[in-house]
């Protein structure tokens, strides 16, 4: 029974990341003035790369692949949907940042296994990326914590019930700047995607990986996106009534970072970490302050 | 006689697709990503088809920046014979299901460039190619048509150039060093050389 759950989970956040790429790629295209892939494009990408010969290097990299896969999984099994959470725990804040960085550690291992240059390039840009913005991430949560005194997800979530006056998006606005600020650089999305780069490193830590590994890659951001604009609604948007609801609050918040993602240019690496230490840094710890005092 | 034989053994393969392969054959027509390795004019032609007058992403075509995940590799025009060596290690890293569209009369015949020292004459003799426009340089609509003509061609299982290469690789293999001999190795170490003269490598 509690295997069928996760599975169904698993399944479930999969599929519901694959749409939100797709719908992504589509408004992406609008944007641009073009008719743009139907909705579902991303899973039959999935499934042609599930079907491609692929190339390994070494047994490193498949156990980094399916590490990453499985560490944003088991994250994703810590996110309450509107409720519903597969593992039940209090204090599950923490055990989400920690497990979510077991995600990226193994993608960073499987890619700089391969041995090519730009891939060690991207894995250390992804990896500076990630301490620029883990500081203003953990300073808005560290805000949310005190303001709720609770350090579980599903509590901070319920406490919004009620009213849209509720949420927290009202109760802490600088909060929320930050931590969409930082959403947009977990998720790769310009201006943060300098790990990514497809026209200086060749996309960066994707590019030794072909066929099936990277469509292990497309599930580990499917459920990535799924896990961190899950975190976003459950923070600030008071997490959703039923499943539907929850999701298409996922929707809005994604589709926010997909419309930023397509009117800015890129941060170099340095550039970005040093935007994330000054503003959502200090944006987190003004709306700390105010919290506290 | 031997031709109509021929095209009964095909139509017959094509019967046999298992379903399937018929539903991952549709998956793979629905999904192609190119490798734009540019190596002629004829990459002009890829900014309209890739923006919004012609937007080839509503077919799931985009482009890919490496080798390692591409589905297509476009030869777009002439190529050099220093090119060459690229685009034979290029289409040699990418795995397989694979193929190869080549654009406009260079490659096909050299064009105007047929009777040049340092360019290919005919390039389906050193890598095999699944479709080839012809234009000089040809309309993006001719480079629509021919993605639609190679998505059908993968649905019916007839794209199998990559499977030719391999068969008879002893052939392309024969025109690619008989190609290099007449080049000199630019910015290559002597370890990822494709020939070696009899010198013992360095020329
Ligand atoms: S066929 Fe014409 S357009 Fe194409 S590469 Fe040759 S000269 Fe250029």
């Amino acid at each position: 029974m509690v295997i069928l759950n996760i599975l169904l989970y698993a399944f479930g956040s999969i599929l519901v990341g694959l749409t939100f790429m797709g719908i992504g790629r589509k408004v992406t295209a609008r944007v641009h003035l073009r008719y743009g892939p139907p909705f579902y494009q991303s899973i039959m990408d999935v499934i042609k790369l599930l079907s491609r010969k692929s190339i390994t290097h070494n047994f490193v990299m498949d156990l980094g692949m399916i590490m990453s896969l499985a560490g944003l999984i088991g994250t994703m099994l810590y996110v309450p949907i509107s409720g519903h959470t597969a593992f039940i725990s209090n204090t599950n804040i923490v055990v989400i940042m920690y497990l979510m960085a077991i995600g990226y550690l193994g993608m960073a291992m499987a890619v700089a296994a391969s041995g090519n240059p730009n891939a060690a390039i991207g894995v250390s840009r992804a990896l500076t990326m990630m301490l620029g913005y883990e500081v203003p991430f953990f300073t808005v949560i560290l805000g949310l914590i005190i303001f709720n005194n609770s350090s579980s997800v599903a509590v901070i979530a319920a406490s919004q019930a009620g009213s849209i006056w509720n949420w927290n998006i009202w109760h802490m606005p600088l909060g929320y700047i930050a931590a969409e600020i930082t959403l947009q650089a977990m998720m790769g999305e310009k201006p943060f995607d300098a790990m990514i780069a497809p026209a200086e490193i060749a996309s960066g830590p994707m590019v030794e990986l072909s066929g099936k590994y990277l469509g292990l890659g497309f599930l580990t951001h499917a459920v990535s996106i799924f896990v961190e604009t899950g975190l976003i609604v459950n923070f600030f948007f008071g997490g959703g009534a039923n499943p539907i609801d929850f999701v298409l609050k996922q929707l809005g918040v994604y589709l926010v970072a997909v419309i930023f993602d397509n009117i800015f240019p890129r941060y170099k690496i340095e550039q970005a970490v040093k935007f994330l230490w000054i503003f959502p840094m200090g944006l987190a710890v003004v709306q700390l302050l105010l919290l506290a005092f | 006689m031997q031709i109509l034989d021929y095209a009964k053994e095909e139509q017959k393969k094509q019967e046999d697709q298992k379903l399937w392969d018929k539903v991952i054959n549709y998956f793979r027509k629905r999904s192609l990503w190119m490798l734009h390795y540019c190596t002629g004019c004829g990459a002009m032609e890829l900014p309209p088809i890739l923006t919004s007058r012609w937007d080839i992403e509503r077919f799931g075509v985009g482009p890919m920046a490496t080798p390692r995940q591409a589905d297509i590799l476009l030869l777009t025009g002439y190529v050099s014979t220093n090119t060459m060596k690229r685009v034979i290690r290029t289409y040699e890293q990418m795995p397989e299901p694979k193929w190869v569209l080549a654009f406009g009369s260079c490659t096909v015949n050299g064009g105007m460039y047929w009777d040049s020292y340092n360019t290919v004459n005919n390039v389906g003799e050193y890598i095999p190619i699944d479709i080839t426009i012809a234009g000089c340089m040809p309309r993006p609509e001719a480079i629509l048509d021919s993605m639609i003509e190679l998505m059908d061609m993968i649905q019916r299982g007839e794209a199998k150039a990559f499977q030719k290469y391999k068969e008879n690789y002893s052939y392309y293999k024969e025109n690619q060093d008989r190609l290099f001999k007449r080049t000199k190795p630019v910015l290559e170490s002597s370890a990822l050389r494709y020939i070696h003269d009899e010198n013992g490598g360095e020329q």
